[in-house]
């Protein structure tokens, strides 16, 4: 799911990667590259046509100071178009308020841009230092020349340099003095210390604060191409099916519908930067557009996936999970350990399909123009692929697409397959011009690329002392990799990585198994991916193996966990995938797990006597590189009904950046949790998606999000790692136990409902 | 296709489209203005939310026939000069994430706050839950909301 063969090592700077600025001319100015690239010319300018300092890809400084920095991850609602240029700013000690952001448009140049994968502090948190050192480093290095003093003699804060006999020079004044300077190489620069952070670590809002409240924030269709069309596309129900044929004579009628024609079906398995294809609705607004496509009347084709019914499939894959299956990870010999278990804590748990459905559907605006290039805009979480997938599309050259990105009204994973994009290139040259693409939220519910359905079978043995001794667990689900190959035919190693082969606990006979289950609709990843599936089932089983046994939940997981180490996945599973990174960078490290936990304990206050009705329920897991323990207060009443009063989460995601915004991830993480959990279902019938929009298709609302939702971060010198999926994992277990103890109901089966 | 006079944010403006368009398409594509969102189109999320006569109603199922001499209020008419006091407990709690269904969720609080200066957690609740927000900044929302009721007590 990452695209990660950049790699983010800086280099040393090579003649040909220097390109000037144009508009400078004269002051020599070079621009180099900090992030590997390909080595060709990057003739884009930095945006700014006053930059003179501008020693890297990222950031750059005008003469009167203003410090432009790019970013070039895109902004769905984590907060990263503004945490982190603010490890820019602080490494460079610039001033927040002189700080202008300029979103950067795909382009390999940049290295990574696929935001996804809860990665991006992680990945950028180094290079946004070095980038920002780099620049301070010359200016200092400028001040002290114009001195005439020791470099060492001087420092920069808030914008100037300043030497200790307290002289000062502004950041822009020195910007052209500095241009002149042969840059630093990255070994020989000096990193800020933890304590003397000035924003990382700290709360900095986000850059687009007050574009938001104010309704001037731009969004995919927001941008304002005049003369654009609006299309909108009738599609197949079947995902990927095609069109025997259509009749389009009472939509043309309709006044301001320009054309109406047919954009070929993907079939199935298809690909993620395909278009899905349908019959085009072209008009010179959106309601006419709407109106239009309801008037088209269409023989869809029956296509490979017309008999996929998630009921039946749901019942299949049970079966599946009952019988040995293929394992991925076995220590010690589990059936002999379940023969001579003393008890077996036996469960299957069931998950729907779940849509994205982001607030703002798919969207896109694209302009192909007629000297055939092309220039597109919308809210994509990986500009790169959506440049490459339009190029192929419409057989250009790279360099003849252009891909700008807007702000993205959420995404949760939706955003970063490039399908809805390319529909609206193909579009804009089909009809020669403009084009706005809306995805309804029809279409956005009916054509997602949906979680994966999934049945699970654990069976964790107890032995006569009531110790765990084993611990079985099959996980069933028709991999993502289904949806565009028919040789992936069970769960990869990398989707079972995340919750069933990281299992962390110290137990000493495991089995790990999978079975074969077929992709017959679109499916992708949505925040947290199958570890949605796993922390449900093994946070539930986990506390039904503590009340089997009498021990508290809590205690049962930290003696679970065992020995304090750092788990060798590597050695215990062919392939492991650690989140594409190295198991020795970011190893598991159960004394991490079990301090989240025992944090967790204390700030919850578990174990307090609650009232009739009323439940606290806990679980704990590590998913994108952080541990998350999280523990949930719930109150049902005579009717059934749920609500959350209080969640308390607490995080050891290393060192937490913009800490304000990890909280806002782990709020909105609670809720989203409570979606899932409490109110989604996508079930399929006769290979269509039975739910078409938020009538059907049900979210959380207000009364329905938990009331409050308390966020404690571990303080951590240690490698940044996720935030934006972490959140999701716990969540839903800690709610089903809570319901227990509230109800005595046991839940097995997402969403949640009371009998 | 008609001409229909309208208010909107204390200005006249003049439109031709189709009577039954919604007036949140004749907001976004005729007059430019996108500050209100699409969502749902279905009455169902409350992105598109806007004032008739101070009144919240959802605008994707408002047809522009039905809003001639009515007063129209959309995110960009809140807040013109200086920050409207909700959208300042808005940056005060931070409440926005992606920010896409906040104009909406302003909107609604805006038109409860003016009729209900200090609203218990039931009334936040009815006036606010036909605002979806897929981000889940639900918690700051009523933060944010009991924050402008303190100052008006
Ligand atoms: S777009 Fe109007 S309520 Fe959803
Ligand atoms: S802030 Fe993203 S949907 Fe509300």
């Amino acid at each position: 799911m990452e695209n990660k063969d950049t790699k983010t090592s800086l280099f040393k700077l090579s003649r040909r990667d220097f390109v000037r600025l144009g508009a400078i001319g004269t002051s020599g100015l070079l621009l180099g590259v900090p992030i590997a690239c390909s080595g060709e010319k990057h003739e884009m300018l930095l945006g700014k046509a006053d930059a003179i300092l501008a020693p890297n890809l990222f950031v750059s400084l005008s003469g009167t100071g203003e410090v432009t920095i790019f970013a070039h991850r895109s902004e769905m609602g984590t907060g990263i178009r503004t945490s982190l240029p603010l490890i820019i700013a602080d490494e460079m000690e610039a001033d927040w308020n002189k700080v202008k952001l300029v979103q950067a448009q795909g382009d390999a140049k940049y290295g990574d841009q696929n935001t996804d994968g809860s990665y991006s502090v992680r990945m950028f948190y180094q290079p946004m230092r070095i980038a920002g050192a780099t620049i301070k480093t010359l200016l200092l290095q400028a001040a002290a020349e114009e001195w005439m003093v020791d470099v060492s003699e001087c420092k920069a804060e808030n914008h100037e340099v300043i030497h200790s006999s307290g002289k000062k020079f502004g950041f822009g004044y020195l910007a052209e003095r500095a241009s002149k300077l042969p840059i630093p190489e990255a070994a020989n620069l000096m990193l800020k210390s933890p304590e003397d952070f000035k924003f990382i670590t700290k709360k900095t809002s986000i850059y687009d604060l007050e574009d938001i409240v104010t309704g001037k924030a731009v969004y995919g269709l927001d941008v304002n191409i005049p003369e654009a069309k609006i299309a909108v596309i009738k599609r197949n129900p079947e995902a990927g099916a095609g069109i025997i044929d259509f009749d389009s004579k009472d939509a043309l009628n309709i006044e301001g519908v320009s054309k109406i024609y047919q954009m070929e079906a993907g079939g199935f398995p298809l690909e993620f930067d395909k278009p899905v294809g349908g019959i085009v609705i072209i008009a010179k607004n959106t309601w006419t557009a709407i109106k239009a496509r309801d008037a088209v009347k269409v023989n869809w084709k029956k296509g490979v996936n017309s008999n996929y019914s998630t009921n039946d499939f749901l019942a299949e894959m049970s079966q599946t999970a009952q019988k040995k299956g293929k394992a991925k990870r076995t220590q010690g010999n589990i059936n002999e350990a379940l023969k001579n278990a003393d008890k077996i804590v036996k469960s299957d748990y069931l998950v729907p399909h779940f849509a994205h459905s982001p607030m703002e559907t798919p969207c896109a605006v694209a302009h192909y123009k007629s000297d055939g290039s092309c220039e597109v805009w919308g809210p994509v979480q990986s500009p790169q692929w959506v440049r490459g997938a339009i190029a192929g599309a419409l057989e250009l050259p790279e360099e003849k697409v252009t891909v700008n990105v807007t702000l993205i009204g959420s995404a949760f994973g939706r955003k970063s397959k490039p399908d809805f994009m390319v529909e609206a290139a193909l579009i804009s040259k089909e009809i020669n011009g403009p084009v706005k693409l809306l995805w309804t939220r029809e279409d956005d519910i009916q054509h997602d690329f949906y979680h994966s359905i999934c049945a699970q079978h654990l069976e964790i043995g107890i032995d006569q002392s009531n110790k765990v001794n084993s611990w079985l667990h099959r996980s069933i689900f028709p991999p993502i990799g289904g949806t565009t190959s028919v040789s992936e035919k069970e769960a990869s190693i990398g989707e079972l990585c995340m919750g069933v082969l990281d299992m962390p606990y110290e137990i000493e006979n495991i089995s790990c198994e999978t079975n074969e289950a077929k992709t017959q609709i679109r499916i992708g990843w949505v925040r947290s991916v199958a570890n949605i599936n796993h922390g449900f089932a093994i946070g539930s089983i986990l506390d039904e193996v503590a009340i089997t046994r009498g021990v508290d939940p809590i205690e049962n997981a930290l003696e679970l966990l065992g020995s304090d180490r750092n788990i060798d996945f590597d050695s215990l599973v062919d392939g492991f995938s650690n989140y594409n990174e190295k198991v020795e960078e970011f190893p598991c490290n159960t004394s991490r797990l079990r301090k989240v936990i025992e944090t967790v304990k204390e700030k919850s206050n578990w174990g307090k006597t609650m009232p009739k009705g009323q439940g606290m329920g806990f679980a704990a897991h590590r998913s994108f590189l952080s541990y998350v323990a999280c523990v949930v207060e719930v109150e049902v009443n005579d009717k059934k009904e749920i609500k959350i009063p209080m969640v308390h989460y607490v995080v050891d995601c290393g060192t937490a950046v913009n800490p304000d915004r990890i909280k806002a991830q782990f709020e909105g993480g609670a809720s989203f949790g409570a979606s899932l959990a409490l109110k989604s279902e996508i079930t399929v019938k006769n290979g269509a998606v039975e739910q078409e929009n938020f009538n059907n298709y049900l979210v959380a609302r207000i009364t329905d999000a938990p009331y409050n939702t308390e966020v404690h971060i571990i303080e951590s010198d240690e490698k940044p790692t996720g935030v934006g999926e972490p959140p999701i994992p716990p969540f839903i277990p800690a709610l089903c136990n809570a319901i227990f103890q509230a109800t005595g109901q046991r839940i097995r089966q997402l969403p949640i409902k009371l009998v | 296709m008609a001409i229909f006079q309208l208010d909107i944010n204390n200005q006249k403006m003049e439109v031709d489209c189709a009577p039954d368009m919604p007036l949140l398409w004749c907001l976004r594509d005729e007059l430019v203005m996108t500050g209100t969102k699409y969502g749902c189109g279905k009455a169902l999320c409350g992105a598109c939310t806007v004032h008739v006569d101070g009144e919240p109603v959802r605008s994707c199922s408002l047809p522009i026939s039905s809003i001639e001499n009515k007063k129209i209020t959309t995110i960009e008419g809140v807040g013109m000069k200086t920050l409207h006091p909700v959208q300042k407990a808005w940056i005060e709690a931070d409440v926005p994430q992606c920010g896409f269904c906040q104009s909406g969720q302003i909107m609604s609080a805006i038109a409860l706050l003016n009729k209900t200066p200090n609203p218990t957690d039931d009334e936040i609740d009815a006036a606010m839950s036909g605002n979806i927000c897929r981000c889940g900044t639900y918690v700051r929302i009523r933060k944010a909301i009991k924050s402008v009721a303190k100052n008006n007590l």
